[in-house]
């Protein structure tokens, strides 16, 4: 009779086992080669040699053999007075004297109207690294009078700058400004609804059929496509609530007249659309809080408040944190329902307030990307940049805080 | 004066003295059933003595849990639980519409069966739940005198600003009855306290209901026959829901009138 009745079959079990590592390997590999190559394009985009040609040689504007960039705001203004066409110079004159204009005004008026810099063409990172020499080459043959420089577009300019039509004079100061703004009234109205409603529903709400069909509804909600919530937004904010949102109510309505398509419009949309992301991260967070503290505290005769408020909240708040920081990411890159809402895509003056006309970073970015020119694709590519540092930065700043709630809490667990 | 529903009473820490009653707490024709018909508890009729222990014992799910949690209401936080009978706390129901479950807990207090202390320093676990009942005397004295009263001031007094995760599982269970006692109850419920401790930690806590009950009323649930047999002046034996036998401990363990208790405590089931 067969000794062995068992067929440990090892090996097969051991080769099924490594092929599915391999499997689960590779998987891997390619989520970390797909960002990897997002970053490498961006990266890509955003540095690289640029040609430029220019209207007028800015050696030429010497004055007295002192180059323009020594030459003190008197022979600034002149130099200005006597390259530019009599019309254009009182018309400067008039928007404010050039007598008080300071330097770096002069300067900047005189390589807008005067110098006039146009980039002729660029080249990506990897072209630039590799290929230098026939770019180089190229740009004698192509553009013999161009000025051949290496450019990064992540430049002090693009954070000091406003919105313009030329490429190396574009910044998206005002993006950040209006992002950041709409990001924090998103925060301030979204955070405690949605917390408010998790605790409510988590804490409060009995578990009846009509507090199921509610929940149910919130989580289907976070799967709304965002572009709906940009129309509920045009048509709640920008047009039904106009008054309010256009500050007319308030007095404070924006010189420019902005119509309702105001950050606080945008804020509101935002704030619609992260809110049930923002309940259900709590929730789930409350969710996770063991009933046994609850009736720790409740049979020391605690309320159910004093309970929620002393034990329930600050275990909890850690993940609360962290889901809401989750959700206000999600706000940070939005761009379909801000266009709804009616973002500003070509705004050079920075937002004065709530009621101001807005753009935000992606708004920008789309709004490079979608331009003939090729250099406002490196803008737009450093612009990317920003964006992931800033969302980036974003996360740190929550699991920092998060950690410190940790430790704060010092469970043994 | 009904107990439960004083509100902004002068001295919530007034444990009443008005009642010659021999009873701490009066349970008649207790019923508790689940949102899915389960009847855990039925008809329970039994009578708890002032200052002694009581231990109710019974195989797992024979409802002894159902019926301590049900003393202080706390039942009800398991949704769609449903209870009938009275629960009388000098003379008045626990469960009368009037009544604020709250108070009811501020008065019959709860140990657990797993050590829950609150993710808090030493001196807070004790501190809470005094404070948030209004007490305004001496907080370190009380403090300081919960945690004599349960063996654990000379292990932790230098570190009460420590986590109490800090602290061994035993000395966690020590915590939550020094919590319990520092709101001055007059009944405690104790739900199975040792089932998570060694056996050193658990003769630690048997030896604390010796001094316990000589001011608090302690109903102890328990599984531990033997444990039942050491602490316990009476014994109630639960099987399915029915109060099969309740007598004094020794008579229950030597002597049972019901031949269910006997094959129990022989072990011939549970």
């Amino acid at each position: 009779m067969k000794r062995d009745t068992f067929t440990p079959n090892l090996a097969a079990r051991n080769a099924k086992g490594a092929r599915w590592r391999l499997a689960f390997l590779a998987a891997t590999a390619f989520s970390v080669l797909f960002l990897a190559s997002l970053i490498a394009s961006i990266v890509n985009q955003s540095f690289g040699y640029v040609v430029m040609t220019a209207e007028v040689d800015p050696a030429t504007l010497q004055n007295d053999g002192v180059p323009l960039e020594k030459q003190d705001e008197a022979t600034l203004a002149g130099t200005i007075r006597g390259n530019v066409s009599r019309r254009l110079f009182v018309k400067l004159d008039a928007e404010r004297s050039l007598a008080s204009r300071s330097r770096e005004e002069l300067l900047e008026i005189i390589v807008a109207e005067i110098v006039q810099p146009t980039v002729r063409r660029t080249w990506t990172l990897a072209q630039s690294l590799f290929d230098a020499d026939a770019i180089r080459g190229q740009v004698a043959e192509e553009y013999p009078d161009g000025n051949l420089s290496f450019r990064s577009w992540v430049n002090a300019g693009l954070f000091a700058n406003p919105q313009s039509s030329v490429a190396t004079a574009a910044g998206i100061r005002g993006a950040i400004i209006g992002s950041l703004a709409t990001l924090l009234l998103t925060l301030l109205v979204a955070f405690p609804l949605g917390v408010g409603a998790a605790i409510y529903l988590q804490e409060y709400a009995k578990d009846n059929a009509i507090n199921r069909i509610i929940e149910t509804n919130i989580y289907n909600l976070a799967g709304v496509p965002s572009i709906i919530y940009g129309m509920l937004g045009l048509a709640i904010f920008v047009r039904a609530l106009e008054p309010l949102t256009s500050g007319a109510i308030f007095r404070a309505a924006a010189a420019e007249g902005a119509n309702g398509r105001t950050i606080l419009s945008a804020s509101l949309t935002l704030a619609l659309l992260i809110l049930p992301i923002v309940i259900i991260n709590a929730q789930e967070a409350l969710r996770a809080i063991p009933d046994s503290l609850r009736q720790s505290s409740l049979a020391v005769g605690a309320t159910k408040w004093q309970t929620i408020r002393h034990h329930v909240l600050p275990a909890a708040a850690d993940r609360i944190l962290t889901g809401t920081v989750l959700a206000v990411s999600r706000a940070l890159g939005e761009t379909a329902p801000l266009v709804v809402v009616g973002a500003s895509t070509f705004l050079t003056q920075d937002p004065a307030g709530p009621f101001s006309k807005f753009t935000t970073l992606p708004i920008q970015i789309y709004q490079w990307t979608a331009r003939p020119q090729a250099e406002f694709r490196n803008l737009a590519a450093a612009a990317i940049l920003v964006l992931l540092v800033l969302g980036l930065s974003l996360n740190a700043a929550a699991i920092i805080a998060r950690n410190r709630f940790r430790r704060e809490k010092r469970l043994g667990r | 004066m009904n107990i439960f529903s004083r509100k902004g009473d002068d001295n919530p820490f007034e444990v009443p003295t008005d009642d010659d009653s021999p009873a701490a707490l009066d349970v008649r024709g207790l019923t508790i059933t689940y949102g899915d018909g389960f009847k855990a508890v039925k008809d329970l009729t039994m009578t708890f003595p002032k200052r002694s222990v009581t231990a109710i014992i019974g195989p797992s799910g024979c409802g002894k849990s159902t019926a301590l949690r049900a003393f202080n209401r706390m039942n009800e936080l398991i949704s769609g639980t449903r209870t009938e009978g009275e629960v009388l706390f000098h003379g008045v129901d626990a469960y009368a519409p009037e009544v604020d479950p709250v108070h009811v807990r501020r008065w019959i207090g709860m140990v657990f069966q797993k050590p829950n202390p609150f993710p808090k320093s030493i001196h807070e676990n004790v501190a809470w739940g005094a404070r948030i009942n209004g007490y305004e005397g001496d907080m370190d004295a009380l403090v300081e005198s919960s945690l004599r009263q349960v063996a654990l001031w000379d292990e932790v007094k230098d570190k009460l600003k420590q986590s109490a995760y800090a602290l061994s599982g035993g000395q966690q269970q020590r915590l939550c009855i020094a919590r319990t006692i520092a709101v001055r109850p007059e009944i405690i419920l104790m739900d199975e306290p040792t089932s998570a401790l060694d056996p050193i930690s658990t003769s630690k806590i048997e030896d604390l209901l010796d001094e316990l009950k000589k001011k608090y009323t302690i109903i102890i649930v328990t599984h531990n026959m033997q444990q039942a047999g050491r602490i316990s002046d009476s014994t109630a034996f639960l099987l399915t829901g029915d109060l099969v036998e309740y007598a004094p401990t020794k008579d229950l363990f030597f002597n049972p009138r019901d031949e269910r208790t006997e094959s129990y405590i022989s072990g011939r089931f549970g």
